[in-house]
C-alpha cells in the first residue's frame, strides 16, 4: 500500500485525525491531507484507493494503524472498523451533493488536485460570457441566499452590474455564527478553490477588482486553508491582474472577524471590514448601491458563492431541475447536536425533518426521545415532534413559521428544558446585540427576566402577556434579525412546549 | 509621538501599524496583529494605534470593546474556550462549564491567580455534531465531558 487520505478537517483534527496520519506517515505510507465528507461519527475516516473505488475505514484511532495494514486494507481488507467502498455508504450515496461534490475527495490544498476534478471550468466559460450572460445564468438557476434570508442571488447581482461606477466590491460572508453549521467551514477546509471560484465568477459578472472573505476568528483552520489557497490560485493566474489571461482584473483577501455573531449581518459585516464597530446600517441604501467603502457591493454566504461555479459549468438548468417550488437546487443540511449520527446531508429541497433527523441522523445519540429541534440558527424556531415532516423549502418553513436559514439542524432529547433555552435566546441576544436599537439591546435583557419572573412565580399570568408584548416590540421594532427574530425561538417554545413556562419550585 | 524609550510592546504596534496601515479600513486588521503579537491590546496600544491610523482614540477604544475577541488585559499562559451554543447545550455543556469554573476557580473573562490559564465562552467553533466543544491554546477537542477536560488540562500540564 502506498497512499491513504486523512482529513485534516477540523472535527475529524479534534477526534485525533493528526495522530493517524502520523502513525500512517511512520509506516512509510504516503498520506494525502482532505475534507471531511461529512460522516462526523466516522470521524477520523481513513480512505484508501481500490480498483473499485475508494475503501473507507473508521472511526480510527492511531492505535488501530497496524492492525488495518496487517488486515490488508490496501485491498480493502475486511476489518472491524471497514464500511466498505465511501460513496456507497447510504449516508452518502443518498445525497445529492453539488457544492460538495470535490470534499474529502481532493487535497484542498493543491490546486493542480482542483484542476484535476474539473476545477475552474465554470471560470473558463464565464470569461467567454458577457457580465449580464453570467448573471442571466445565476438569476435562471434559481439560486437564493443560502445565508439565510433566500434573497435570489441573480437580482442582487444585477443590481450591482448595473451600477454606473468603476470600483465594486464581492464580499463573502463566512462568518457562519449559527450554531449548529458548519458547511461555510466544511468548504472553507475541504474545498476552498471551489468559493474562489465562484467570488471570481462574481467579480468577472458585474465588473468588481476586489473580494474580501469575512471569516469567522473562531475558524482558525478555515483562515488558513483559503491563505493557502488563494495564494496558489494568484501565482498560476487564476487571481490577480489578469485573471485567465483575461484582462480582467480581480484580487481576492481574507479578512478575519473578532467574534462578534451580529457580523453575520450583512450591513454590520461592512462596518466591520471597513474596520469599524460592526453596527448596523439602516437600509436603504442597498449594500448593491451603497456598500463596502459607499461602493456597490455584492454580499454572499459561503454556500451560495460556493454554487456559482457549477452552475456556470453545467448551466442553470442542471441546477434548477433540483429543488421544489420556489426552493431550487441543493441545500446543504448540518445534522447537530444530539444526533447519532451528525454531519453534513446535501440534498435537493423538499426532504422532510422526519428523514434528516432519523433515517440520516439515526435518532439522538442519547437514545433518548427527540423533543424538539431548532432549524435555521439561535433566531430559529423549534420545532416539536408534530412538525417533523415539514419538507424543507423555504416557504414550507414560513408557512408553519420557522426558518430554513442557514440550514443547521441541532435535535435536543427530552432532557431539555425549553424555557432555559428560550431565555438563552435572550441572553445570547443581550450579548451580541450591536447596541444601536433599543427593542433588541434593552427588550432582550427585560425577556431573561421577565422569563426569571415567571418561572420564579412573581405574578405569572402578568409576565406572559408581559412577554408576548415584549416579543412583538422586538420583532416589529428593530433594525435587523438579531432582535427582530430572537422571539422565534422564545415564542415557538411557548406555543410547542407550554407546560414548561409555569413557576417551578425554588431549589 | 511621545519620545519615550521604545518597548518591546510598542515596537510590536508599530510594525502591525507599518505592516497594515495602508489597506482599506485598516483598523481591526491592525488589531489582531498586535494580540497575535502580544496576546491582548495595551493601553498604550490604543494611543499608538490613533495616531498611526489618523483616528481618534475614542474610535479605537469603541471598536476594541466592541468585539469579543479582543482583550484589554494580558491573557494567561493558555486560553481554554468553552462553546456555550445551543448545539453543545443538546450535549450536556452546561455541566461542562460548571465543572470548568469550578476546577479553575475563575468565571468567564478571567484569569487564574497564578496567571496559568484564561476562561473564555464561545459561541460555536463549528463543532457542532461532537460536542461539547473545546479549544485549549488553539487545539480543539470534541465530546468533553468534565472528566475529560481534567485529563485534556492535565495532559497539557505535563506537556508544558
Amino acid at each position: 500500500m502506498t497512499r491513504v487520505y486523512v482529513p485534516k478537517d477540523s472535527t475529524a483534527v479534534s477526534l485525533g485525525a493528526d495522530e493517524v496520519a502520523a502513525a500512517f506517515a511512520q509506516q512509510g505510507i504516503e498520506v494525502i491531507r482532505t475534507g471531511s465528507r461529512g460522516l462526523f461519527w466516522l470521524e477520523p475516516l481513513v480512505e484508501v484507493d481500490t480498483p473499485a473505488g475508494r475503501c473507507g475505514y473508521g472511526p480510527v484511532g492511531a492505535a488501530d494503524v497496524g492492525g488495518l495494514i496487517a488486515a490488508g486494507m490496501s485491498d480493502g481488507g475486511a476489518h472491524p472498523l471497514a464500511i466498505g467502498l465511501v460513496e456507497e455508504h447510504p449516508y452518502l450515496k443518498s445525497q445529492q451533493r453539488l457544492t460538495f461534490r470535490h470534499i474529502g475527495i481532493i487535497d484542498p490544498a493543491s490546486l493542480t488536485d482542483y484542476l484535476a476534478h474539473g476545477g475552474y471550468a465554470g471560470l473558463r466559460n464565464a470569461l467567454s460570457m458577457t457580465g449580464a450572460a453570467i448573471v442571466q445564468a445565476v438569476a435562471d438557476s434559481g439560486l437564493r441566499g443560502r445565508g439565510g434570508a433566500a434573497f435570489p442571488t441573480g437580482i442582487k447581482w444585477k443590481t450591482v452590474l448595473d451600477q454606473p461606477v468603476t470600483q465594486k466590491y464581492v464580499t463573502c460572508n463566512a462568518d457562519e455564527g449559527d450554531s449548529g453549521t458548519f458547511a461555510d467551514r466544511l468548504v472553507m477546509e475541504g474545498d476552498p478553490f471551489t468559493l474562489i471560484e465562484g467570488m471570481t465568477i462574481a467579480g468577472v459578472a458585474v465588473g468588481a477588482t476586489q473580494g474580501f472573505i469575512y471569516c469567522r476568528v473562531e475558524y482558525p483552520e478555515s483562515i488558513a486553508a483559503l491563505r493557502t489557497a488563494i495564494a496558489a490560485a494568484k501565482s498560476a493566474g487564476y487571481l490577480g491582474e489578469s485573471v485567465c489571461g483575461s484582462g480582467k482584473r480581480f484580487e481576492l483577501d481574507v479578512r478575519v472577524a473578532a467574534g462578534a455573531y451580529i457580523c453575520g449581518e450583512e450591513t454590520s459585516m461592512l462596518q466591520s471590514l471597513e474596520g469599524k464597530r460592526g453596527e448596523v446600517r439602516v437600509r436603504p441604501p442597498l449594500p448593491a448601491i451603497e456598500g463596502l467603502f459607499g461602493k456597490p457591493t455584492i454580499v454572499n454566504n459561503v454556500m451560495s458563492l460556493a454554487a456559482v461555479p457549477l452552475i456556470l459549468e453545467k448551466g442553470p438548468t442542471y441546477y434548477r431541475d433540483f429543488g421544489m417550488g420556489r426552493s431550487r437546487g441543493t441545500i446543504a443540511l448540518q445534522l447537530a447536536g444530539n444526533l447519532k449520527r451528525g454531519g453534513l446531508v446535501e440534498r435537493a429541497f423538499g426532504v422532510t425533518l422526519r428523514e434528516i433527523l432519523y433515517d440520516y441522523g439515526g435518532g439522538s445519540a442519547s437514545g433518548r426521545p427527540i423533543k424538539a429541534v431548532q432549524v435555521g440558527g439561535p433566531l430559529g424556531a423549534y420545532l416539536p415532534e408534530s412538525q417533523f415532516d415539514t419538507p424543507l423549502d423555504y416557504e414550507a418553513f414560513a408557512a408553519v413559521g420557522a426558518l430554513v436559514g442557514h440550514g443547521g439542524i441541532v435535535a435536543f432529547d427530552d432532557t431539555a428544558d425549553m424555557a432555559a433555552l428560550a431565555r438563552y435566546a435572550f441572553e445570547f441576544c443581550a450579548y451580541e446585540s450591536c447596541g444601536k436599537c433599543t427593542p433588541c439591546r434593552i427588550g432582550s435583557t427585560r425577556g431573561a427576566h421577565v422569563i426569571d419572573n415567571l418561572l420564579a412565580g412573581h405574578e405569572p399570568e402578568r409576565q406572559k402577556v408581559l412577554l408576548g408584548e415584549l416579543c412583538e416590540t422586538l420583532i416589529h421594532g428593530s433594525l435587523c434579525g438579531l432582535g427582530g427574530m430572537t422571539p422565534f425561538p422564545v415564542q415557538s417554545a411557548m406555543k410547542h412546549f407550554p407546560h414548561e413556562f409555569e413557576p417551578r419550585s425554588q431549589h | 509621538m511621545t519620545s519615550v524609550e521604545p518597548t518591546a510592546e510598542s515596537q510590536a504596534v508599530a510594525a502591525a501599524i507599518a505592516r497594515h496601515g495602508h489597506e482599506p479600513g485598516p483598523l481591526i486588521v491592525v488589531l489582531h496583529a498586535v494580540q497575535d503579537a502580544l496576546g491582548y491590546i495595551p493601553e498604550q496600544a490604543v494611543r499608538q494605534i490613533a495616531d498611526g491610523l489618523n483616528l481618534s482614540r475614542a474610535e479605537v477604544f469603541g471598536v476594541v470593546t466592541f468585539y469579543h475577541y479582543f482583550r484589554t488585559h494580558k491573557p494567561g499562559a493558555r486560553t481554554v474556550q468553552i462553546c456555550r451554543a445551543e448545539a453543545c447545550q443538546a450535549r450536556g455543556c452546561q455541566s461542562l462549564e460548571r465543572h470548568a469554573r469550578e476546577k479553575l476557580g475563575i468565571d468567564y473573562h478571567e484569569t487564574t491567580a497564578d496567571g496559568s490559564t484564561s476562561l473564555e465562552m464561545v459561541f460555536c467553533m463549528g463543532n457542532c455534531a461532537t460536542g461539547p466543544a473545546v479549544r485549549i491554546d488553539g487545539r480543539l477537542y470534541s465530546h468533553v465531558t468534565p472528566e475529560r477536560f481534567d485529563a485534556l488540562l492535565a495532559h497539557q500540564e505535563n506537556a508544558l
